[in-house]
């Protein structure tokens, strides 16, 4: 039995069983003044898992996560990250923030982006070294950017600018990736190098959840879905809940039924 | 031509120009210094609301003590700054506005004020007045007991440097030794502020740190060199020095130059200029201070290697 | 007179004909800065009127300097109005011209240019005093503004370009409307977006230069920032704020200058900010729509309403509670008692918060496209936002599933 076992249909979590899982949310909200983005939402996610977090615009998705992990304030909500707090666990979390949401035009290089996720390594009052910049090389090899290492991190492509973020997550050399819409306007190249980068993770062993936004490769990237609008509809692997009618009731008429059919669904 | 040199820098200059420059520069570079991050941060202008609070601080610091001693009156500026800073975050939240028109907000309130208290209370008695506060008087800050470049070495004439010079000197020091522990941090937050809160850096109480920094910096500058020189001193020489290069370390290296040739042209001009043209008066320094600092902004931004913006911009 | 008797008969225009022009162009001035900063407010560009104000003070020199070459006294406020508007304008176009052509933000380009402007006036200020004719020049009082001593003409022309001012911003007031409000949009209806945002900071320009004699160029900004961001805690709709704005800009121009002639002690600019700043806290805190006091009230029930929801919900499912805000909630409903067992009204309570959950999933799932569903804020009863129909069609469709489980 799995760690994280869930009741389905009666959206609750059995409370012992997912202590240790990888991130346990209860009754999240999440409010920008009296509409809540996030309204009470429970999820559970377990480890070695690879989860999309998906939902229409506005419905909360990257709120969640954020929220989740205390970027923005949360109005209640229990959050258990390896069963501690998030204090307690925060190396073993990697975040990547969406690309949209940083000025590019900082003075900064592409390798000077990388050393950022060494920041748990480095220490206080100190500064990165050549090992940190070995490291971080190594990272960029991986999401096949180490030709560009010292290029001005505005003149990258959108594909190439998510590519450095991938890297600065690879350097916290964390146990559980949180992504928000990491295929957000990147090229086709992009997409499959980072997927097989998530893949790889994976198959580490570690937990991988994104926010994402395309339909049509859910089934073919991820193995587990969180459906979020304001509210958690559904949760679980991708072949029991990943089903047309979820997906009519996050999406409501916004989803065509003639979408819905080309996803080929259960 | 090196004997040239040293009559035109003899002992006349130690004892009238060599401490106001010295001053002049150290004022420079310590407003310059925490200028690099609030232009990152787009909070150039903070640096603008912050520097016309000082007023205001420094009457309330004299209505409460009676007197214009330093101590008072940086504690007054310090507290006004940080007041101010309060104010324009509240005003931000509760009226959802922009945060240019939360500081215009405050900081022409707090300046009027301050004014007001000058006017209606007794000051006639004591110097402090707005042209004062906004202008400084570097010109004054004479080093009296100076007979010439020996008196460095000589213990009874360095204890009559003008006091503004010391206290400059270990602010600077105390900010330059905050950015540079800190560097780490204050480059992730100001690039990526939700990914440093996430691998646990306090973005929020760093900020309010870098703010605190900078109304240290322009406290303890305006009281030598006065408000305008320290308004352009936070934005002039980190923007030339943005235009120059793309790497924040090197930014701040360039900075420190700009700042530098601004205070010792500008007081040299000042001082000097008008006798090139026959006029026997000498200019504001701090004025002249400032004009330098745009001459080189204008510069960087017709011939900057970096004054473009290029490469794709992260759409909205 | 005392204080009180003067400042009475000041406000209704009976202290003399000269205060009484002040007043009035001051109100004025106040009535135009008010409503052209609200589109400069709207527009998000509030602190580019500080680049301009204080980029006045270069123009002011030099004015003075060439009309004492010329041979007259160099104070006569036109030739300085015109001199200020002109150093004010290129002021205004290094803005512009730093934020297009290189890297900088707006921001900077502000910063930049207010000190550097600044800074070069005090130069000029500096060589003033050293003329002959400069010593009295009084430039000074550009500064901070006053009106002691003013002449009629002065007060005259001040007066008679806020009129002239304000009925710009009347005339100009459609188009400013669509681009503050959105510049695309107006852009697609054939409005010159690029000409409207200059006419409006050339509003601002105007604004600022005949202000420069009551307020002085620091504090004329505080003129046309404070009454919008005072206006917009009353309404949100740009008329209605376009109108407050102008009003606490016209009151707080004609109240401060009113106080300042009745106390000769009092200067004028200060006075005005402030009284704007009156305007201002009246507004932040005690207005009903978007006031801190209505605003944090209404934060507060919400968060209790969220807690109470999601305690009853726990209730319903049988769950542990731990978060404390939630259980004192409760307890003070008298819905659970202190060992955290739900009584008899807390279980019906529960059940009712349980029923309308159910029936809020299976709306989204039938009803996916009803207008409730997208206003639905996750506290409101269905029965308020639902025909009695629709609420049995739902109930209908949720024993359906279930008997289907069964």
């Amino acid at each position: 039995m799995s760690s994280a076992k869930l009741v389905a249909e009666s959206g609750k979590i059995l409370d012992v069983a997912a202590k240790d899982a990888p991130l346990t949310v209860r009754g999240l909200t999440v409010s920008y003044g009296n509409k809540p983005a996030v309204f009470s939402v429970d999820a559970s996610i377990p480890a070695g898992s690879m989860t999309a977090i998906i939902g229409p615009n506005g419905a909360g998705k990257s709120t969640f996560l954020k929220g989740a992990l205390g970027v923005v304030p949360r109005l209640s909500g229990e959050i258990r990250i390896f069963g501690k707090l998030f204090d307690e666990a925060r190396d073993r979390v990697a975040y990547v923030p969406q690309r949209a949401s940083v000025d590019w035009d900082f003075p900064a290089r592409v390798i000077d982006v990388v050393l950022m996720g060494l920041y748990g390594s480095v220490g206080l009052f100190r500064l990165w070294r050549a090992r940190h910049k070995q490291q971080a090389m190594e990272c960029l090899k991986r999401v096949g950017m180490s030709d560009f290492a010292d290029r001005q991190v505005g003149q990258l492509s959108g594909g190439q600018q998510q590519r450095v973020f991938l890297a600065r997550a690879l350097a916290q050399n964390a146990e559980f990736y949180l992504l928000d819409e990491p295929f957000a306007g990147v090229d086709a190249a992009t997409e499959r190098a980072i997927v097989s980068v998530l893949k790889e993770l994976k198959s580490e062993g570690r937990t991988v959840v994104c926010v994402h936004h395309d339909l049509s490769t859910v089934a073919e990237y991820f193995d587990r879905v969180l459906l979020i609008n304001v509210r958690r509809i559904a949760e679980g692997p991708v072949e029991t809940t990943f089903t047309a009618e979820n997906l009519q009731e996050t999406y409501g008429g916004r989803l065509a039924a003639t979408h819905i059919d080309e996803l080929h669904l259960a | 031509m090196i004997n040239d040199l040293i009559t035109a820098l003899g002992a006349e200059f130690v004892q009238l120009s060599l401490t106001p420059i010295v001053i002049g520069i150290l004022a420079a570079i310590a407003c310059a210094l925490p200028g690099n991050f609030l232009l990152l941060r787009r909070q150039a202008l903070i640096g603008d609301a912050i520097s016309h609070v000082v007023l205001p601080g420094i009457v309330a610091a004299f209505l409460v003590t009676g007197t214009i001693t330093a101590v008072p009156m940086m504690l007054g500026a310090g507290g006004a700054a940080i007041v101010a800073v309060v104010m324009i975050e509240i005003v931000k939240r509760l009226g959802r506005v922009e945060p240019g028109a939360a500081m215009g907000l405050v900081f022409t309130t707090l300046f009027a004020a301050g004014v007001l208290f000058l006017e209606i209370t007794d000051t006639s008695s004591v110097h402090i007045d707005v042209q004062h506060a906004l202008l400084g008087n570097l010109e004054s800050l004479i080093w009296f007991d100076a007979e010439g470049w020996g008196s460095l070495i000589d213990p009874k004439a360095l204890a009559t440097l003008p006091p503004q010079l010391p206290r400059l000197a270990i602010v600077l020091v105390v900010i330059a030794l905050f950015i540079f522990l800190f560097w780490k941090e204050l480059k992730i937050s100001t690039f990526d502020a939700a990914f440093a809160e996430a691998v646990g850096i306090r973005t929020r109480t760093l900020g309010f740190a870098l703010v605190v920094a900078t109304a240290i910096a322009a406290v303890a500058a305006f009281d030598a060199v006065g408000s305008i020189i320290v308004i352009a001193m936070f934005v002039c020489p980190p923007a030339s020095a943005r235009l120059m290069t793309n790497q924040l370390g090197r930014q701040v290296g360039w900075s420190v130059i700009f700042a530098t040739i601004s205070a010792i042209l500008g007081y040299v001009f000042a001082g000097y200029g008008p006798g090139w043209f026959g006029s026997p008066y000498a200019v504001s320094a701090a004025g002249m201070i400032a004009t330098i600092s745009g001459l080189i902004l204008m510069l960087t931004c017709l011939f900057g290697p970096q004054r473009k913006r290029i490469g794709q911009q992260a759409e909205t | 007179m005392s204080f009180l008797d003067y400042f009475i008969s000041a406000l209704f225009l009976q202290a003399g004909y000269n205060s009484a022009l002040v007043a009035v162009g001051a109100g004025l001035l106040g009535l135009s800065a008010g409503s052209a900063g609200a589109f400069i407010f709207l527009r998000k560009r509030a602190l580019v009127s500080d680049a301009i104000s204080h980029a006045t003070l270069p123009g002011v020199g030099l004015a003075f300097m060439i009309m004492v070459a010329f041979g007259s006294d160099g104070r006569w406020l036109p030739g300085l109005i015109i001199g200020s508007a002109v150093s004010s304008a290129i002021g205004l176009v290094m803005v512009e011209w730093i934020t297009r052509k290189t890297r900088l933000t707006e921001d900077a380009a502000i910063g930049a240019v207010l000190s550097v402007f600044f800074g070069f006036g005090i130069v000029l200020l500096t060589i003033i005093q050293t003329m002959s004719s400069g010593r009295q020049a009084g430039l000074e009082n550009f500064l901070l503004g006053s009106t002691a001593g003013m002449l009629i003409s002065e007060a005259m022309t001040i007066a008679i370009a806020g009129a002239l001012a304000a009925g710009f911003v009347f005339l100009l007031r459609r188009p400013m409307t669509l681009v503050a409000f959105d510049p695309d949009y107006a852009a697609t209806t054939g409005v010159n977006v690029r000409n409207i945002d200059l006419a409006m900071m050339g509003l601002a320009l105007i604004v600022t230069v005949i202000g420069l004699k009551i307020v002085g160029l620091i504090l004329i900004v505080a003129l046309l920032i404070i009454p919008p961001v005072a206006a917009r805690f009353w309404t949100n709709q740009v008329g209605p704020m376009i109108g407050i704005a102008a009003g606490v800009g016209g009151l707080s121009g004609y109240i401060g200058a009113v106080l300042s002639a009745a106390e000769a002690s009092l200067p004028t600019g200060p006075i005005i900010v402030l009284v704007a700043f009156g305007f201002f806290l009246i507004s932040a805190l005690f207005s009903p729509l978007r006031g801190g006091l209505a605003s944090w009230l209404r934060h507060q029930r919400f968060q209790r309403r969220v807690h109470r929801r999601q305690g009853l919900l726990s209730l319903a499912r049988r769950e542990p509670i731990y978060d404390g805000l939630t259980i004192r909630i409760l307890r003070r409903a008298g819905m659970i008692r202190a060992d955290g067992v739900a009584t008899a009204r807390g279980r019906i309570a529960a059940e009712k918060a349980a029923r309308d959950e159910a029936r809020w999933a299976m709306a989204r799932r039938i009803l996916p496209d009803d207008s409730a569903i997208e206003r639905y804020d996750g506290l409101t009863p269905i029965e308020r936002m639902m025909t009695p129909d629709q609420i049995a069609e739902i109930d209908h469709m949720i024993q359906t599933a279930q008997g289907a489980k069964a």
